[in-house]
């Protein structure tokens, strides 16, 4: 069973005359790890939502682990949906950490035991285990963006949805939540994260699915969907900086592969090889 | 906004009376039609049909079917001219009026920025509601549940307001904001003959009114 299958799903938001999804078709298995990029106002928050069911497809159908959303409450799906928000602050209302990570697991009716098992793991997981007394209002905003993900982890979801994760976040804290989805899609799970930043999706995730004005335009490994430089502009994107370096070196007759290089030290062997020709 | 005070006014003063009540109600409601926005305040109404339900209750048995028909209509007029007031000001408009009559600025831009944010804070409300849910919140079952369940919404609506609150103060500073005591209008208001015969309407109307409550 797929972990979401969406099929020609269309969405008008109330009051507005222009569909924002136009018909969107989209699979994704389980344990992969996806990006969603696109400019903004491309749909991709509005296609997020309809994972954990606070949007309901107008024309379409979206399965999430079998389920049909339309036929679905919010509730029924955030059990296996964790869904982290662009901005913290618009969840963070406990008095201490272990509270707020302790909110969806207890929402859920999960025993006691197991409410501390997990949200114990979901802290130690996000680095939080001395936050644990603290208040999550009184931190500063990286940790606060911590507590919010550890608190939509600890109930235990299979499919963890984030939208724009990497906004305002160093170097060091974009490669610390890199290697949390990868270890949470190495133990089954699947994650989606929304975003701009091509550069994140360049170094850190294998799939990148591209979205314009409604409709998917792109899908597929982040090797060629990256280096697509033509539909990329086409939806007012562009290649992280690595791919248009590795452009004009090709142009120049310097590399000869034009392809997504992940790794740097990859880049510039092959480049000095190419030099010493 | 005179009128709209007498009117209150005048119905507050003559409340009971049935026949007189109607009167202004009528009078309230053709003040909205004449806003032009009447769809959207029928939908605010939707939101009042419980607590009209409850002061024509409480007040028929208490009272009398005629004072709680006459209650009802209060607050229908009520209603009606408060919000054909908001439907017509705009927030900046309000406190230009507000300075004409020598209110001290700071005072008419807090009233002012309090309605203007509203709509702000309306949507920053849905985005915490739609958080929430995604974390297993329960909205739809049982009252008491729910009266608890706004915490988790409440909370973090008043911190990110007063967050706010704090940085529009600071990007208004660094805008010069109180830097002179005299400020600089873009546009200017004046009482004109409409003004003026709406103000005595407004006065008679009130004047009317106590004199018949008296009698």
């Amino acid at each position: 069973m797929s972990a979401v299958v969406v099929e020609d799903l269309w969405y008008v938001y109330p009051g507005c005359s222009d569909p924002v999804l136009k018909g969107v078709n989209l699979r994704i298995s389980r344990g992969e790890l996806v990006a969603v990029v696109g400019e903004n106002g491309a749909g991709k928050t509005t296609l997020a939502k309809h994972f954990i069911g606070l949007l309901k497809p107008q024309r379409g159908r979206v399965e999430v682990f079998g389920l049909d959303v339309s036929k679905s409450s919010v509730h029924q799906l955030a059990r296996y949906v964790g869904f982290a928000f662009q901005s913290p602050d618009h969840q963070l209302f406990s008095e201490t950490v272990q509270r707020e990570v302790e909110f969806a697991p207890r929402n859920l009716g999960l025993p006691p035991s197991e409410v501390s098992r997990r949200v114990e793991e979901a802290l130690a997981k996000l680095g939080l285990t001395g936050f644990r007394d603290r208040s999550p209002l009184m931190l500063s905003s990286g940790e606060r963006r911590r507590v919010a993900l550890a608190s939509v982890i600890s109930h235990g979801p299979s499919l963890l949805v984030l939208d724009e994760p990497t906004v305002g976040q160093d170097a060091s804290q974009k490669r610390e939540l890199a290697s949390l989805l990868r270890s949470f899609t190495e133990e089954g799970g699947t994650a989606v994260v929304i975003t701009h930043d091509m550069e994140f999706v360049a170094d850190y995730v294998p799939r990148a699915v591209v979205m314009s004005r409604g409709v998917v335009v792109a899908d597929g490994p982040a090797e060629e969907v990256l280096v697509d430089d033509r539909t990329l502009k086409a939806a007012s994107l562009r290649p992280p900086a690595s791919v248009e370096l590795v452009k004009a070196l090709v142009n120049r007759g310097l590399i000869l592969r034009f392809s997504l290089y992940r790794s740097m030290a990859k880049l510039a062997s092959e480049l000095a090889e190419g030099l010493m020709h | 906004m005179a009128l709209v005070a007498s009117l209150a006014a005048s119905a507050i003063i003559l409340r009971g009376r049935l026949e007189p009540t109607l009167a202004l109600t009528v009078a309230s409601l053709l003040l909205v039609a004449s806003t032009g926005q009447v769809r959207q305040w029928l939908k605010t109404l939707r939101g009042l049909a419980l607590l009209a339900a409850l002061i024509l209750a409480v007040n028929w048995v208490t009272v009398g079917p005629v004072f709680a028909a006459s209650m009802v209509l209060l607050l229908l007029l009520l209603v009606a001219s408060f919000s054909s007031f908001f439907l017509t000001t705009s927030p900046d408009d309000l406190s230009l009026a507000l300075v004409k009559l020598k209110l001290p600025y700071e005072l008419a831009l807090e009233l002012s920025m309090a309605i203007r944010f509203v709509p702000t804070l309306a949507r920053e409300a849905q985005l915490i509601v739609d958080a929430q849910r995604a974390r297993g919140l329960d909205l739809e079952t049982g009252v008491v549940k729910r009266i608890k369940n706004t915490v988790p919404i409440l909370v973090p609506l008043v911190v990110s307001a007063v967050r706010r609150s704090y940085r529009v103060a600071e990007a208004m500073e660094s805008r010069c904001f109180g830097a002179s005591k005299t400020r600089t209008w873009l546009f200017d208001l004046r009482m004109r003959r409409a003004d003026y015969a709406a103000l005595m309407a407004s006065t008679g109307l009130l004047v009317y009114s106590i004199l018949l409550a008296c009698l």
